[in-house]
């Protein structure tokens, strides 16, 4: 035994390349940034949003708790007394000034917190970058959610799909006193677009992932499991074809929306062609495109 | 520039030193490691790894020093505080002869923020967020320690489930910078695969952070009075998968460097501390215990709920890089035993003390009650007072004893913070690892004090 043993010893480095080679059949943990995205969590900050009631009012009504709490001092709030004849928000006065300055700003969310009105809450969307430093203070104008409760989508933002589902999620999440007797209820009011959002379960055992959007780990990080954990049809070569065919089905879906979007500027370019060369001349092709292209600058000629 | 440089003077010669002592600065020149000649004794002695505040026989004896050394023979060079392997900006100075490295001195400074300055212009309540970002590893201790600071100035308990979630994360913490550890260890000793597999298991316990605090690190999560959110659905399913996991992949680690003859190598005897060394040098954590000493807060001083915990201290022999990563490694494990058993064991109800001064009231109260709604202006506008006072908390961090020194003179902000990092603390270590040792293994042994340079400068 004891030369076994002896080579056994010498060869134990092969253990490492077994190891290593081993992961040549384990899922890939990596994903193909940015076209792939790790899901986000409801409670997950962001890039703040400020909301609506549902009758289209805001919600902000000038306080400046949100400013006066924010340890990096980027929030800069002025009120003002609300217009009788048509106001902006149903207090007495309302925000007339908001201005976040993202270059400043640590999303501690503690401006959310402080928020008596939920006014201000945050959206999942962190991508996003600036080529100037006047783009990173976000006015009113960016800040407030349109018509249809959904936030504004600024050409330097990368948003995805379900980015802007649970925003104010954290403030829901918080419950700031800390107490087990009101998690589960709703203590915050409507939002313009989305209604009253639900509450997390937390220890009122009334748990509502769906409602909620909380992912479990086990979904989430699903290829760093271990292989006995990965459900059975995602599981070796299985999982392995399935995964192929999740990301096939991503690139057609870019591949349609760069085509889509190619084909549209095309039909702009047209439209503007054909609208500048003066209505009688229009050739058949030109037409076409133009019929099919989204209302194009009109001519006053 | 010559208003900036005091000059030298005869008269603040001190006795026993050979040369005029250099000029009394802090600046980053003046930490600068200097020929022989140049250096005096003290300095000289400190920077060749003596333990100054041990009897000199057993550590270095003064005769060992060559002194009359004659400055070409030597080398100094310069590494850092851009070189990738010294975590960070640390820049470390080395007097080399050929391989071998005669005297190291580490210059500190580079990431120097002011946090503690910071910390003064910051109510309690939005304290949490300045000093989560020194230790960038671990940021959930560095918050635990200043909360658990200003309630013991506050006087206050913080409500059981509060401390079990502390608790709870604190040790997902460990594991998670342990991981991040034996990522960049692996790494520094040119084994790229361990440095992906430590990232990747470190993202799942990122993950349940981001789950439950909304943010990847930085969390603002422990804050004076509890925690800020209670633990998000599911998480018990998601605590135990993240055990699981890891649980099964540290052994895979044992499989790729434990039992590797090259990594055995280039670990084993690399580095020694001795017993006595570590404690004159007031080095903590996994350094001190490596050498053998059973000193680990959690056991020695328990806090928060640490003694009704079943766990081992992890203790090494002979203080070498091996014993630091064996301790490392093994934490980890000790840490997932820890996670399940408070996982079982975690108590229902409040998760922040319910005293209106210091939490605000449930938001459902803000529209219905005068007095909640002034109670909720006034905490987040100037936050709660906290009664006049200085006290010392220090808790286990990954890296060692985290100390937090708090002086609140009455108002809503401290009067002074100071931080007692273990980083900073343990990178006094370095000039004695270093000693005599080969370059090549510099970059190993600094790895292996693991410091965090955001900590060492706060
Ligand atoms: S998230 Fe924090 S830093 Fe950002 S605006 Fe709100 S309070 Fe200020
Ligand atoms: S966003 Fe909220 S906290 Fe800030 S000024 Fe408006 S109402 Fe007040």
């Amino acid at each position: 035994m004891g030369f076994l043993d002896g080579v056994k010893d010498e060869l134990s480095f092969l253990g490492g390349f077994k190891l290593t080679f081993e992961h040549l059949t384990r899922p890939r943990v990596t994903r193909q940034y940015p076209e792939e995205k790790k899901p986000k969590q409801p409670r997950q900050h962001g890039r703040h949003v400020l909301n609506r009631y549902e009758d289209g009012m805001e919600k902000c009504i000038g306080c400046e708790l949100c400013a006066g709490v924010c340890p990096a001092d980027c929030i800069y709030v002025r009120g003002l007394d609300n217009p009788p004849d048509h106001p902006v928000s149903p207090g007495e006065r309302y925000g007339y000034v908001y201005e976040i300055n993202y270059l400043r700003c640590i999303h501690c969310d503690l401006c959310v917190e402080a928020c008596p009105t939920e006014a201000i809450t945050e959206s999942k969307l962190f991508e996003f970058s600036f080529t100037n430093r006047a783009d990173a203070i976000y006015t009113k104008a960016e800040l407030l959610v349109d018509d249809a409760g959904k936030p504004q989508k600024l050409p330097w933002e990368d948003w995805r799909d379900a980015d802007e589902l649970h925003t104010s999620g954290w403030m829901r999440a918080t419950s700031p006193s800390g107490s087990a007797a009101y998690e589960g209820e709703v203590q915050w009011s409507a939002e313009l677009g989305y209604g009253v959002r639900p509450p997390e379960g937390g220890q009122s055992g009334r748990r509502d992932d769906a409602a909620t959007g909380t992912k479990a780990l086990r979904d989430v990080l699903e290829t760093h499991l271990l292989d006995e954990d990965i459900p059975l049809d995602h599981r070796g070569m299985r999982g392995r074809i399935w995964r192929g065919k999740l990301s096939a089905e991503r690139h057609k879906k870019q591949l349609e929306a760069a085509r889509q979007r190619h084909k549209e500027a095309k039909a702009t370019r047209a439209a503007d062609k054909t609208t500048t060369r003066g209505a009688d001349k229009t050739s058949e092709d030109a037409v076409d495109e133009a019929s099919t292209a989204p209302a194009g600058p009109e001519v006053d000629s | 520039m010559e208003g900036c440089v005091a000059p030298v003077t005869d008269d603040v010669f001190v006795e026993g030193t050979r040369h005029a002592p250099r000029v009394a600065e802090t600046s980053e020149g003046a930490q600068e490691m200097a020929p022989r000649p140049e250096t005096d004794d003290a300095e000289l002695r400190r920077e060749v790894g003596a333990v100054l505040r041990m009897a000199e026989g057993p550590v270095v004896n003064a005769n060992d020093i060559d002194i009359e050394r004659r400055d070409d023979e030597t080398m100094i060079i310069n590494m850092g505080p851009q070189h990738p392997s010294t975590h960070g900006v640390l820049r470390l100075m080395l007097e080399l002869d050929g391989e071998t490295v005669l005297r190291t001195k580490p210059v500190i400074g580079y990431l120097h923020t002011g946090m503690e300055k910071t910390a003064e212009e910051l109510t309690y309540v939005q304290g949490a967020t300045n000093v989560t970002r020194m230790d960038y590893l671990s940021p959930l201790t560095n918050e635990l320690v200043f909360s658990m600071a200003t309630e013991a100035l506050l006087d206050v308990e913080v409500p059981p489930r509060a401390v079990w979630i502390r608790m709870l994360m604190s040790e997902l913490q460990r594991v998670s910078s342990h991981l991040m550890w034996m990522a960049t260890n692996g790494m520094d000793l040119g084994s790229t695969s361990m440095m992906i597999y430590g990232f990747r298991e470190r993202e799942m316990v990122l993950t349940f952070f981001e789950k439950t605090t909304g943010l990847r690190m930085n969390h603002n999560y422990i804050r004076p009075g509890g925690v800020a959110a209670d633990l998000p659905d599911g998480w018990e399913d998601d605590v135990e998968v993240i055990c699981e996991t890891v649980l099964a992949r540290s052994f895979e680690y044992d499989e790729l460097l434990t039992g590797q003859p090259i990594f055995r190598q280039r670990t084993e005897g690399i580095g020694n501390l001795s017993a006595e060394e570590a404690l004159a040098l007031s080095a903590t954590g996994p350094i001190l215990r490596s050498t053998g000493v059973p000193w680990d807060l959690r056991r020695t001083m328990p806090y928060l709920a640490y003694d009704e915990l079943d766990f081992d201290i992890i203790v090494g022999t002979y203080g070498d890089n091996f014993d630091r990563y064996s301790i490392r490694l093994n934490e980890i494990r000790e840490s997932i035993k820890m996670i399940r058993q408070i996982a079982a064991r975690m108590p229902p109800g409040d998760y922040r003390i319910q005293d209106r001064k210091v939490t605000p009231p449930p938001r459902a109260r803000i529209d219905e009650s005068m007095e909640a709604l002034i109670h909720h202006f006034k905490i987040f506008t100037e936050g709660f007072k906290v009664p006049e006072g200085e006290v010392y908390v220090a808790i286990e961090s990954p890296r060692g004893e985290l100390g937090c020194y708090l002086v609140s003179d009455g108002s809503s902000k401290p009067y002074r913070m100071h931080i007692r990092g273990p980083s900073f603390v343990n990178l006094q270590t370095v000039p004695v690892l270093l000693r005599g040792g080969l370059i090549a293994d510099a970059v190993a042994i600094i790895s292996s004090v693991d410091p965090v340079m955001g900590e060492v400068d706060r």
